[in-house]
């Protein structure tokens, strides 16, 4: 009965239309994702990944096929998905605490609670005290993790992360790469991540998807061990079959470039 | 030993440090003063030279006349209240002017942010009107709103309307996209999008337009002076003229040229407020 999968693609394709063309950007795609389930999608730029994460979060309708969120058709974007972008987006003309309420004010579901509840959310990921300061005081990393509360102030159970890391240095990419986990473990959510950062994919993920470009299609999917999956995303890097798991992929996506271009 | 030794250090470094910040600010200080008095000393000699030349006859004073004449013409209005009915017409039609120039072109922004199909039918409408010198319609303003403070606001509106809609639509047009996804990603509507994304991201281009806006309007506010004639600092100038008393025309233009400074300088004050918190 909970084996309803919080997504699932089915025969999804994608065409974009412009003046001059319409092109077809994503083909043929069926994905089932389970509830608490973390899965990462890589591949060559011009794969899709990011226009997928747009029609799942109902950003657009899909051409052909059909996206369910538990079992039922998206309809729009609907506050059970949460989206988290490359950069914080973070408004620079509204204080911190009044950025990550956001979501709840466009749902109409802020009140003493629900903003209680941002505030614990805040003190819980080291932004304890920052609630009336500017975007433009924090770093970037810190600034990262206020989009982080932002997106879970609406408690989604799906979370949509458009390589959330890539715009942050090293370190604070591990750090959050392990706070994004633990929080997305703790409370039982979905993720579906996007990144270009193999090892990344491989830290986090229950699964590896990998897209082929142009159009944007499966080519292949990894399940990772228990071993990996079990350790945090910053220890998992030194897991056995760590490496062995990083080559076989890396030669995969090495193929499809060599091919496609 | 050795903490002793870099403590002793510590205390004439910083020492040095506060020394290299205050030589900063001395040679700092140093220049504004310097630039400040250049221009005090340079307002001196044009007004000693324009006072020689009238006096000394090398200009002719019925035309040119000269500073002493002027400052005392200016004192003589003021003094005897004449000069007040005039200013608070100008200042009056150019406040209203400015602001309601910069309400109705955010307004119009707005609709045809809302509407792109409205803002491709008014395009050329736009294109036209603001290519046309807006003064030209004066007359016909007079016309249908009676020569007065009507007739010189809409002619205002008229030069400030549509350049403050051109530059604050573009201003919505360049918002960053993502800001909007944010807002669409949480299930925002477009009237979310706009409430809670460009306005706020466009409201310095909005402020700014009502600094463009106070030169806009002063020109339209004396151009409507000029062709209505009844009161203000404008009609001033061309019953001047009429008289030949050109004492007059350059009292009422340096009392215009401290007034609008004055109003830039105020309009300039309230940006600073307004965008105090951004970066």
């Amino acid at each position: 009965m909970s084996q309803v999968p919080v997504v699932e693609l089915k025969d999804l394709d994608l065409v974009y239309v412009t003046d001059r063309e319409a092109v077809l950007a994503l083909e043929g795609m069926n994905l089932s994702v389970m509830p608490g389930e973390f899965i990462s999608l890589v591949g060559p730029s011009g794969c899709g990944k990011t226009t997928l994460l747009s029609v799942i979060a109902g950003l657009f309708p899909p051409s052909r096929g059909e996206v369910l969120l538990h079992g039922k058709p998206v309809a729009g974007p609907s506050p059970e998905v949460g989206y988290m972008l490359q950069q914080d987006y973070l408004f620079p003309w509204r204080t911190i605490l009044s950025n990550a309420l956001l979501g709840l004010e466009l749902t109409g579901r802020l009140s003493e609670d629900s903003q209680a509840f941002v505030l614990e959310l805040l003190e819980g990921m080291g932004l304890g005290g920052t609630a009336d300061r500017y975007p433009h005081q924090l770093s970037g990393g810190m600034r990262q993790r206020v989009a982080l509360v932002r997106t879970l102030a609406t408690n989604p159970d799906l979370l949509l992360l458009d390589e959330p890391f890539s715009a942050l240095d090293y370190q604070t990419k591990l750090q959050l790469e392990d706070l994004v986990v633990d929080t997305l473990r703790q409370r039982g959510k979905t993720g579906i991540l996007v990144t270009h950062d193999l090892s990344e994919a491989i830290a986090v993920s229950d699964r590896v998807i990998v897209l082929a470009a142009r159009p944007g299609r499966i080519r292949s999917t990894y399940v990772i061990p228990e071993t990996i999956r079990g350790a945090q995303p910053f220890y998992a890097r030194e897991e056995a079959g760590f490496n062995e798991l990083f080559h076989e992929i890396w030669r995969d996506l090495e193929s499809l470039e060599g091919k496609g271009e | 030993m050795d903490e002793a030794m870099s403590k002793g250090k510590a205390g004439p470094k910083s020492a040095w440090i506060e020394e290299k910040w205050r030589e900063h600010l001395r040679i700092k200080r140093r220049g504004s003063r310097l630039v400040l008095a250049t221009q005090l000393l340079l307002l001196a000699v044009l007004i000693g030279l324009w006072e020689l030349a009238g006096r000394l006859g090398w200009v002719d004073v019925l035309i040119f006349s000269y500073p002493s004449k002027v400052g005392g013409q200016i004192l003589k209005d003021v003094l005897n209240g004449e000069l007040w009915p005039h200013l608070a017409a100008t200042v009056g039609e150019t406040a209203v002017g400015f602001l309601l120039g910069t309400l109705v072109g955010t307004l119009l922004a707005v609709l045809i942010w809302w509407s792109p199909f409205l803002s491709r039918v008014l395009d050329p409408y736009m294109v036209v009107f603001n290519s046309m010198p807006k003064v030209a319609l004066g007359p016909i303003f007079i016309v249908l709103f009676g020569a007065g403070f009507t007739a010189i606001v809409i002619t205002t509106l008229s030069i400030t309307v549509i350049v403050t809609t051109l530059v604050v639509y573009n201003s919505f047009n360049e918002v960053d996209g993502n800001y909007i996804k944010v807002i669409r990603t949480f299930g925002g509507n477009r009237r979310d999008v706009f409430m809670k994304a460009i306005l706020p991201a466009s409201f310095p281009a909005i402020v700014s337009t009502l600094k463009v806006n106070v030169g806009m309007a002063w020109v339209g506010v004396i151009v409507g002076e000029f062709l209505v004639a009844k009161i203000g600092l404008g009609y001033l100038i061309v019953y001047g003229f009429q008289v030949f008393n050109f004492t007059l025309v350059l009292a009422s233009l340096v009392i215009i040229a401290v007034v609008a400074t004055g109003m830039y300088q105020l309009v300039v004050y309230v940006e600073r407020i307004l965008l105090k918190e951004r970066r």
